[in-house]
């Protein structure tokens, strides 16, 4: 078997490849040559085999067969195995693995080495991807490293300890002597490591962070001297004195003094001094600088070191350099909440940054303006908010468009400027506003009583320019519908549409190719609203739709077209009883009484169910052969009680209310008069409520009356107990009892009745049957 | 704490691909090419931070990244790590690897996978920052790298050679010798006979 390849042979090979088949040809011929090499069990090529194999890996090549190579390679004697080893380890191996498990004895082996590198090989790799098994075996091996006086060493003990305590977080005891002098090394290495594992022993247990508040005053000396001290040209980066230890010094000090305040005390001074003496030229300036503003914000600093903290993030704003006003942004952001005075005194310089180029920059700004209107400055955030709006990209436009409802909503001088602010939104950004925004703003529209007609005028004139949009389409097909009498009136500012013109508008939606199922829907509705308000007529366009291929079209252009024929007479009752106009009442979904929200295209089904309950009040309009045919004639004579409903369509019109004054009088018999009245006033949809109210238009009082009632299997009956079982004479008062019917199975609700009562002194007996209860009672 | 180190170039062919959180290898993958895409968009004088992509993360990692020449050093990191440093950090990281091998460019990257990847792991252990000092790392690299020569035999001995020649004190080699106008005089020899 020839020597494998090295490893540089192999790269250059694989870069003279021309296609992606090519490549992944070689490397296939390679992985088999690896293979069986590795089934050879040869030790002198095994380190070279598993650094090509970690190269293959890299370019996303499966590498697994590996994986007991490198542990092989691991328990090798020579460094140079090691170190491929414990690469491949970290690179290859994780804790799902099995395998992983087998490293723990070679870990502990070298962990105890002779020589530091080996050692610091098995720091690194437990250090990196040692599960929770392997730092609870490890973890004494590990502490006694800690105590180590070999800095190199030190230093990587100390980042073990870290993951070794993130993994077992009970562990985190055992490492608290060895803490004690860590903070006293010369070496910046040690002292840098040994920070974070103070931070993270702080995070994570509240008696740790007490118990680690005394080195505060350590902290501010090793800081003091940090920054004192002359030109060190070890740990220099760009003319100042190691700032990574500096920031990680800070932000530990963040930790401990966060409400405390002894230590945000002891802290103040040198703050104050960090702040004011680093130079902010460079990048490495303005990085302490800025963990410095975020430490003074978090801690318990006095106030005059506040404002200086954000007077700096303002500063930092005007600076040339992105990277710093991206990192000010999001600190003010998170300052915002606390002091919002403080930051509103550079809003102007947030809203500029609106305007940068970094995608980046103008997402914070954005997301700081929001935060920053209030009712003093809305009208002129509005504008600029308006303006990027229409300039930005098309990531932000739904959550910009989001923000500027949720701040008109909130601050709104006036409706007319909350109404122009929406139609802004729409006709800029309509496209990406969220669904529910449609609903919103027509319920907005409505409680705003007085802007109907200047509302219906710039939503028509907005329809005329772009029916693209398509929430902006359904806010106007919808308000058209509604207040198109106040379009037409004569009270249009600009020139105003006729009835035709503003039908045509309609129907142009319908066909448009650019309209969604929904807005064809509020279109079809609207068209149908305008008939009873316009004199012109409507019949024609909705008839079309009855074959129309969209099944909720086709169902509401059939169902319009029923009501117009068979009530077509009714439709010039638009004072009183227009039930058309009683349409957009029923839609109702009743969460904010009075108002109501028009939410049809949630509701079809909704829809279909009032459109029955119209029709039965329809109905009920006519004579008693009609009723009969509608409801099939028994030999009990039914009397209708002919209620008619006119609550006008602004009201609350609750469905309930309106069921509740459905009647039906099914029992007349000797004077005895019995009605029925309906109500689903419960939670559970399966239950009918019937009452029955007894009246007696004999001279003579019915005594002892009781009413009994039946119903077939399926029904279950819960009978409650009467008012009182005297049924006065001539009509002085009535009986009411309360039946309670549960019909899981939704089935033609059947009742046989009995009634016994005395009168005039002798005992009565009745049985009927009612087989006519309207199907809305029961379904 | 951070999440990734990646090193790719301008057509997004991964140079380095170090995760210190457990992904599944395509995982891994998907997350270089969704890096690259993220990356490659951002014009050259915006800011260096970006949202981390759905697979690292979301929006509460962050992605922190350089463009050198034909090499983007990308770092995903999350909030406990300040911004800023990760940017002097990756600073650190190039001018070590500058040192180690003499004017780094994208083909000592491609041919030393491995060089790379140790001085990465003196730089940056389990996530964590362990050492900032250039010098420092280089001191431990060397050694460590010699310790790895001596015990190579006689299959390292040209290496040995060349690096031997390359540690070799050699006084300057004067460059032009100028000795100047020399005349000789040519003594008048007896022709021989």
């Amino acid at each position: 078997m020839p020597a494998p390849i090295r490893l540089r042979e192999l790269i250059r090979t694989i870069r003279t490849a021309r296609t992606q088949a090519e490549e992944r040809e070689m490397i296939q011929k390679e992985c088999a040559a690896i293979r069986s090499s590795f089934r050879e069990e040869d030790n002198t090529y095994r380190c070279r085999n598993v650094a090509k194999l970690l190269y293959m890996h890299m370019l996303g090549y499966p590498a697994h067969f590996g994986q007991l190579e490198c542990l092989k390679l691991i328990a090798s004697q020579k460094f140079t195995d090691k170190r491929i080893g414990y690469l491949g380890a970290m690179l290859l191996l994780d804790e799902r693995q099995d395998v992983h498990l087998l490293m723990t004895n070679c870990i502990k082996n070298d962990l105890n080495h002779s020589t530091q590198y080996v050692q610091g090989l098995a720091l690194c790799t437990l250090g990196c991807m040692g599960s929770s098994e392997m730092c609870r075996d490890l973890a004494g091996e590990v502490e006694k490293l800690l105590k180590t006086s070999n800095s190199y060493l030190r230093k990587k003990a100390a980042l073990c300890a870290v993951h070794v305590i993130r993994k077992v977080p009970e562990l985190m005891e055992m490492f608290l002597p060895a803490t004690k002098n860590l903070l006293s090394e010369k070496n910046h290495g040690v002292l840098h490591t040994s920070v974070v594992l103070l931070t993270e022993m702080c995070e994570r247990s509240p008696d740790m962070l007490l118990h680690f508040r005394k080195l505060v005053p350590q902290l501010v000396r090793i800081l003091k001297n940090l920054i004192m001290s002359g030109y060190s040209p070890e740990h220099d980066v760009s003319g100042i004195s190691d700032p990574f230890l500096q920031v990680r010094i800070l932000r530990l000090l963040r930790i401990l003094g966060r409400s405390d305040d002894d230590s945000s005390e002891a802290m103040n001074d040198i703050l104050a001094q960090v702040a004011t003496n680093t130079e902010t030229s460079k990048n490495v300036g303005n990085a302490i600088l800025y963990e410095t503003v975020l430490t003074i914000m978090d801690i318990k600093s006095e106030s005059g070191l506040r404002v200086l903290a954000i007077n700096i993030l303002g500063r930092f704003l005007l600076n040339n350099d992105k990277n710093i006003r991206y990192v000010a942004l999001t600190s003010l952001l998170k300052t915002v909440q606390t002091d919002h005075n403080a930051v509103q005194r550079h809003r102007s310089t947030i809203v500029d940054c609106l305007k940068d180029l970094d995608v980046s920059i103008k997402r914070r700004a954005m997301e700081l303006s929001f935060a920053l209107v209030n009712g003093n400055n809305i009208r002129g955030m509005m504008k600029e908010l308006l303006y990027f709006l229409d300039s930005c990209d098309p990531e932000f436009k739904a959550d910009c468009a989001s923000g500027v409802f949720l701040a008109a909503e909130k601050y709104a001088p006036s409706k007319r400027w909350h109404i122009d602010t929406i139609m802004r939104v729409l006709t800029t950004a309509g496209s990406y506003v969220r669904d529910d925004s449609v609903p919103n703003l027509i319920q907005l529209i409505t409680n705003s009583v007085e802007m109907h007609a200047y509302t219906v005028q710039r939503l028509y004139k907005a329809l005329l320019d772009d029916i693209s949009q398509q929430p902006l389409v359904q806010v106007s097909s919808w308000c058209i519908g509604e207040y198109g009498d106040l379009l037409v009136s004569g009270q249009c500012e600009e020139e105003e549409p006729i009835q035709d013109e503003v039908l045509d508008v309609l129907e142009g939606l319908l066909v448009s190719n650019l309209s969604t199922p929904v807005t064809r829907g509020y279109s079809l509705t609207a068209i149908m609203k305008l008939s009873t308000r316009f004199s012109s007529d409507a019949n024609s366009v909705v008839s079309i739709y009855g074959s129309s291929i969209d099944v909720e079209l086709q169902q509401r252009a059939v169902e319009y077209n029923a009501l117009f024929k068979k009530y077509d007479h009714m439709r010039f009752y638009s004072e009183h009883c227009c039930f058309v106009q009683i349409l957009p009442a029923l839609q109702v979904q009743s969460t904010h009484p009075p108002c109501f929200t028009g939410s049809i295209y949630t509701s079809s089904l909704f829809y279909r169910f009032n459109l029955h309950v119209l029709y039965y009040l329809v109905s009920l309009l006519f004579q008693a052969n009609d009723l009969l045919d509608l409801l099939g004639g028994n030999d009990v004579v039914p009397v209708i009680q002919t209620t008619l409903p006119t609550k006008p369509a602004s009201a609350g019109g609750e469905l309930l209310d309106l069921l509740g004054d459905l009647s039906l009088s099914t029992y007349s018999k000797n004077g005895l008069k019995i009605e029925f009245t309906f109500e689903r006033a419960n939670p559970n949809p399966n239950i009918a409520v019937i009452t029955i109210h007894a009246t007696n238009t004999t001279e003579a009082d019915m005594t002892e009356f009781v009413f009994q009632a039946a119903v077939p299997k399926t029904f279950q009956l819960q009978l409650l107990s009467p008012s009182s079982n005297i049924v006065p004479a001539l009509n002085q008062g009535s009986v009411t009892q309360v039946i309670r019917v549960l019909n899981p199975q939704k089935q033609q609700l059947r009742m046989r009745v009995k009634l016994t009562y005395t009168h005039k002194g002798s005992p009565i007996q009745d049985l009927a049957e009612v087989n006519n209860f309207p199907p809305q009672s029961w379904q | 704490m951070i999440k990734a180190i990646l090193i790719f170039n301008n057509h997004g062919k991964p140079r380095l691909s170090k995760f210190y959180e457990h992904y599944s290898e395509d995982t891994e993958q998907q997350i270089i090419r969704e890096t690259f895409h993220l990356v490659s968009k951002r014009d050259e004088n915006v800011c260096n931070f970006l949202e981390g992509g759905m697979l690292i993360g979301g929006s509460e990692n962050k992605l922190i990244y350089r463009h050198y020449a034909t090499l983007y050093f990308v770092f995903c990191v999350d909030s406990s790590e300040s911004g800023l440093g990760i940017l002097d950090l990756i600073q650190v990281f190039v001018e070590t690897l500058d040192k180690c091998f003499e004017n780094v460019c994208e083909l000592d990257l491609i041919f030393h996978v491995d060089k790379v990847h140790n001085i990465l792991a003196e730089m940056v252990m389990g996530g964590m920052v362990l050492e900032t000092n250039m010098n420092e790392i280089i001191t431990q690299v060397d050694a460590q790298n010699k310790m790895e020569k001596s015990e190579a035999g006689i299959a390292g001995a040209p290496a040995r050679a060349v690096s031997a020649v390359k540690n070799m004190n050699l006084p300057e080699m004067p460059r032009n010798i100028n000795i100047g106008d020399i005349s000789i005089k040519v003594p008048n020899l007896p022709s021989f006979k």
